[in-house]
C-alpha cells in the first residue's frame, strides 16, 4: 500500500466532484464518476487488507498525518479495522451504485442536470469517507456537513414536489443533529483542550476527568446528534420521507452508507473517546438504548407491513435494521473495565456490512422497477415476477436476507446478535430478535405475493430491466448469499473491529468467557 | 460573594443557552418555513457564541506578537485561545451554506405548492394521497 493512500481516498472524490461540473456531457460524467468511485473502492480495499493483516501486536493501525502535521496540532487520519471496514463499505457501495443504470434516462436527477447530480453524489461520498477516516473530532463535523449538504440537494432532485419538503425536513433535522455534535465537540474541547480523538481519550483517562458533569453533558450532546443522523427510534422522522422521495440511486446509496457511517461515529464516541466502562457503567447507556432499539425493531417492521409504497416500505425496514445495530452495542457484557463478551457488538458491526449489501440491492431493484413500471406502489406490481423475472428474483433474495433466512447475510448478523443476547443472559431480548425477524416475513411476503401470485390486468409482456441495472443488483445479491454461507471474512473482520474498538478505550480489557 | 461572582462571570454561557432555546423553539413551533430557517440560524449562532466565549481569556488580546519599539523585543501579552475562534470560521461557512440551501428549497417549495406554511403543505399532501 502506498503510504499516501488514505489521503488519496479523500482527495480523489473531492477533486473529482467539481470536475464533473466542467464535464457537462452526461455520458462522460457518468463514466468519470463511476471510474472515480471504482478507484476509491480499490483504495479502500487496499487499506482494509493492510489493516487486518496481523502485525506485531494484533491488527495494524494506520496513522496518517495530513500535510505532515502530526497530532495533536495537525489533522490526523486514524484507521483501524473498524473504520477500514466502514470505508470499504462506503467506497464499495459507491462503486456499485454510480454505474447503476448507465445509459438509462431519468435515474440521475432531472434531464440536463446529471453533471450536478454526480457532483453532489461524489461530494456525499467524500464526506462519508471523510467522517470514517478522520481522527479529528472537528473534522468529523466538517465532513458531516459536506455529506449532509450534498444529501439535501440530492434528495430534492427526486420526482414530485414532496421530494422538496422531504429534503427541507431532512435539512432541519440534519442541521440540528450536526449542531448538537458541534456542541458536544465544543464541550470535549473545553475539557481536554484537544481535538484529536486519540489525544482526547488519553487526557480523559486521567483520574477524575470523566467525573466532571461536563463529560456527561458532552456525551449527551454527541449521542443525540449522532442518533439523529443514525435515525435511532424516536429521532427517525426524516428518514422515511427522505428515502421514499429521493431518486432511487440516492436512496440506495444513502440507505447503505449514511446511517452506517453515523453508527461508526457512535461506536467511536462510545468505545474510544469515553471508553465502554464510563458509558455502560457510569452513564448506563444500555438502559436507554436497549429499549429504544427494541421498540425501533418492532415499530419499524410493523410500519413497513402497512406501507403501500415499496420504497417507503424499505425505508421503514431500515429503521428496524438500525434498531438491530444499536441493539448490538447494548448487548456488551461488561464488568468493571473488563469486557467479557462482545458478540452483540460484532453482530452490530457485521450487520453494518450485511445490511448495506441487501438494502442497497433492494433499493436498486426498486430503481429498476420504477424505470420499467413508473411506479413504486406495491398494488401495481401484480405479476411483475413474470415481466421482470431477474429483477424480481433479486428482490426475493434481498427479502430473504432481510428476514434472516439461513444461507443469507441477514442470518449471520442475527446469529451474532442472538449469541450476544444469550451471553448476557438476556433471553427475552433474544426472543424479541427472533419475533421481530418474523415481522419481516410479512412485509417481504406482501410484495412477493403481489409479484408472483396476482395476475396483471393485461397480457404479460416481458420487459426485463437493462443489463446495466441487473449487473449491479446481482453483484450485491450474489454477495449477500455468498457472504452468508462463507461468512468467515466478514465476521472475522467485524470481530477484529469490535476488539479494536473496545481496546481503544483506555484501560479496557477483554476478558475470557462469562 | 465569590459564588455570585462566578455565576456572573459565566453570564455569556447563559446567553448561549437562552439563544439556543429560542432557536430550537422557533424551529419546532413555527409553521412558516422561512421562520424555521431563522430559528435554525439563531440556534447555530448560539453555538458560535459558545465557542467564542470558550476561547476568550480574561484580558486576552488577539494572538499577534506585537513588537515593542522602545524596548526592541516582543511584548509579553495574554492571548485568547485562537483555535475555537478559527473553528467557528468553518462553522459560519457551514451555516451560510445550510441557510442558502434551505432558502433555495423554500423558493422551490413556494413554486411547487404556492405557500410556505407547513400546515398548508401537509394538508395539500394529504389531499393528494
Amino acid at each position: 500500500m502506498n503510504p499516501h493512500t488514505p489521503a488519496f481516498l479523500i482527495v480523489l472524490p473531492l477533486m473529482a466532484a467539481p470536475l464533473c461540473l466542467f464535464l457537462r456531457k452526461k455520458s462522460v460524467v457518468r463514466v468519470f464518476a463511476s471510474a472515480v468511485a471504482l478507484i476509491c473502492a480499490c483504495f479502500a480495499w487496499q487499506i482494509l487488507l493492510h489493516v487486518i493483516t496481523p502485525g506485531e501486536s494484533g491488527t495494524r493501525v494506520i496513522r496518517y498525518a495530513m500535510g505532515g502535521w502530526g497530532m495533536p496540532m495537525g489533522i490526523e487520519y486514524y484507521i483501524d479495522t473498524a473504520n477500514a471496514f466502514v470505508l470499504f463499505i462506503v467506497a464499495g457501495i459507491g462503486a456499485v451504485v454510480m454505474p447503476f443504470g448507465m445509459g438509462c434516462k431519468g435515474l440521475a436527477g432531472p434531464e440536463g442536470q446529471q453533471h450536478l447530480f454526480y457532483a453532489a453524489l461524489l461530494l456525499c461520498m467524500t464526506g462519508l469517507l471523510g467522517i470514517a477516516i478522520t481522527g479529528d473530532a472537528f473534522n468529523v463535523f466538517v465532513f458531516l456537513e459536506i455529506t449532509s449538504l450534498s444529501t439535501y440537494a440530492l434528495v430534492s432532485m427526486g420526482t414530485g414536489r414532496r421530494a422538496l419538503t422531504a429534503a427541507y425536513n431532512y435539512l432541519i433535522m440534519g442541521t440540528i443533529g450536526g449542531t448538537f455534535i458541534l456542541v458536544g465537540v465544543g464541550f470535549v474541547y473545553a475539557m481536554t483542550g484537544s481535538l484529536n480523538i486519540m489525544d482526547i481519550k488519553t487526557i480523559l483517562a486521567e483520574p477524575g476527568a470523566l467525573a466532571s458533569p461536563t463529560a456527561a453533558v458532552a456525551f449527551g450532546f454527541l449521542l443525540v446528534g449522532t442518533s439523529i443522523k443514525l435515525a435511532v427510534f424516536p429521532l427517525y422522522q426524516w428518514l422515511p420521507n427522505a428515502y421514499s422521495f429521493a431518486p432511487s440511486k440516492v436512496s440506495a446509496f444513502l440507505s447503505a452508507t449514511a446511517t452506517k457511517v453515523s453508527y461508526y461515529v457512535l461506536l467511536r464516541i462510545i468505545f474510544t473517546v469515553f471508553g465502554a466502562a464510563f458509558v455502560f457503567n457510569v452513564i448506563g447507556l444500555q438502559n436507554l438504548l436497549l429499549p429504544l432499539s427494541l421498540v425501533a425493531m418492532f415499530v419499524g417492521s410493523l410500519a413497513a407491513i402497512y406501507q403501500t409504497n415499496l420504497k417507503r416500505l424499505l425505508a421503514y425496514s431500515s429503521i428496524a435494521q438500525v434498531g438491530y445495530m444499536t441493539l448490538g452495542l447494548c448487548l456488551i457484557v461488561i464488568d468493571g473495565n473488563t469486557v467479557h463478551n462482545y458478540d452483540g457488538l460484532t453482530g452490530g458491526i457485521v450487520h453494518l456490512f450485511n445490511h448495506a449489501l441487501m438494502k442497497c440491492g433492494l433499493f436498486l431493484v426498486v430503481g429498476a422497477i420504477v424505470f420499467r413500471l413508473g411506479t413504486t406502489t406495491v398494488e401495481e406490481m401484480r405479476g411483475l415476477a413474470y415481466r421482470m423475472p431477474w429483477t424480481f428474483a433479486a428482490f426475493v433474495v434481498g427479502g430473504l436476507s432481510l428476514i434472516g433466512v439461513p444461507g443469507t447475510v441477514g442470518f449471520v448478523s442475527k446469529w451474532y446478535l442472538v449469541l450476544g443476547a444469550l451471553a448476557g443472559d438476556q433471553y427475552l431480548v433474544a426472543a424479541l430478535i427472533l419475533i421481530s425477524s418474523l415481522l419481516a416475513v410479512f412485509y417481504v411476503w406482501k410484495v412477493v405475493e403481489v409479484g408472483y401470485f396476482q395476475k396483471p390486468d393485461g397480457d404479460i409482456v416481458k420487459t426485463e430491466a437493462p443489463l446495466s441495472m441487473l449487473i449491479p443488483i446481482w453483484i450485491l445479491m450474489i454477495g449477500s448469499v455468498v457472504l452468508g454461507i462463507a461468512a468467515e471474512f466478514t465476521t472475522s473482520t467485524a470481530t477484529y473491529a469490535a476488539e479494536n474498538l473496545i481496546r481503544s478505550g483506555i484501560g479496557m480489557m477483554i476478558g475470557g468467557g462469562s | 460573594m465569590k459564588e455570585v461572582a462566578t455565576q456572573y462571570g459565566l453570564w455569556h454561557y447563559w446567553i448561549v443557552v437562552i439563544l439556543m432555546m429560542i432557536g430550537l423553539y422557533i424551529v419546532i413551533a413555527r409553521d412558516n418555513l422561512v421562520k424555521k430557517v431563522m430559528g435554525l440560524n439563531i440556534f447555530q449562532a448560539s453555538v458560535i457564541m459558545f465557542y467564542v466565549a470558550m476561547g476568550k481569556v480574561n484580558g486576552g488580546t488577539a494572538p499577534i506578537w506585537a513588537l515593542d519599539t522602545q524596548e526592541g523585543h516582543y511584548q509579553n501579552a495574554v492571548f485568547s485561545n485562537a483555535l475555537p475562534h478559527v473553528l467557528m470560521l468553518t462553522a459560519i461557512v457551514v451555516g451560510i451554506a445550510t441557510t442558502a440551501l434551505a432558502l433555495a428549497l423554500v423558493v422551490r417549495i413556494k413554486e411547487a405548492y404556492g405557500t410556505v406554511e407547513e400546515d398548508e403543505i401537509v394538508e395539500m399532501d394529504r389531499e393528494a394521497l
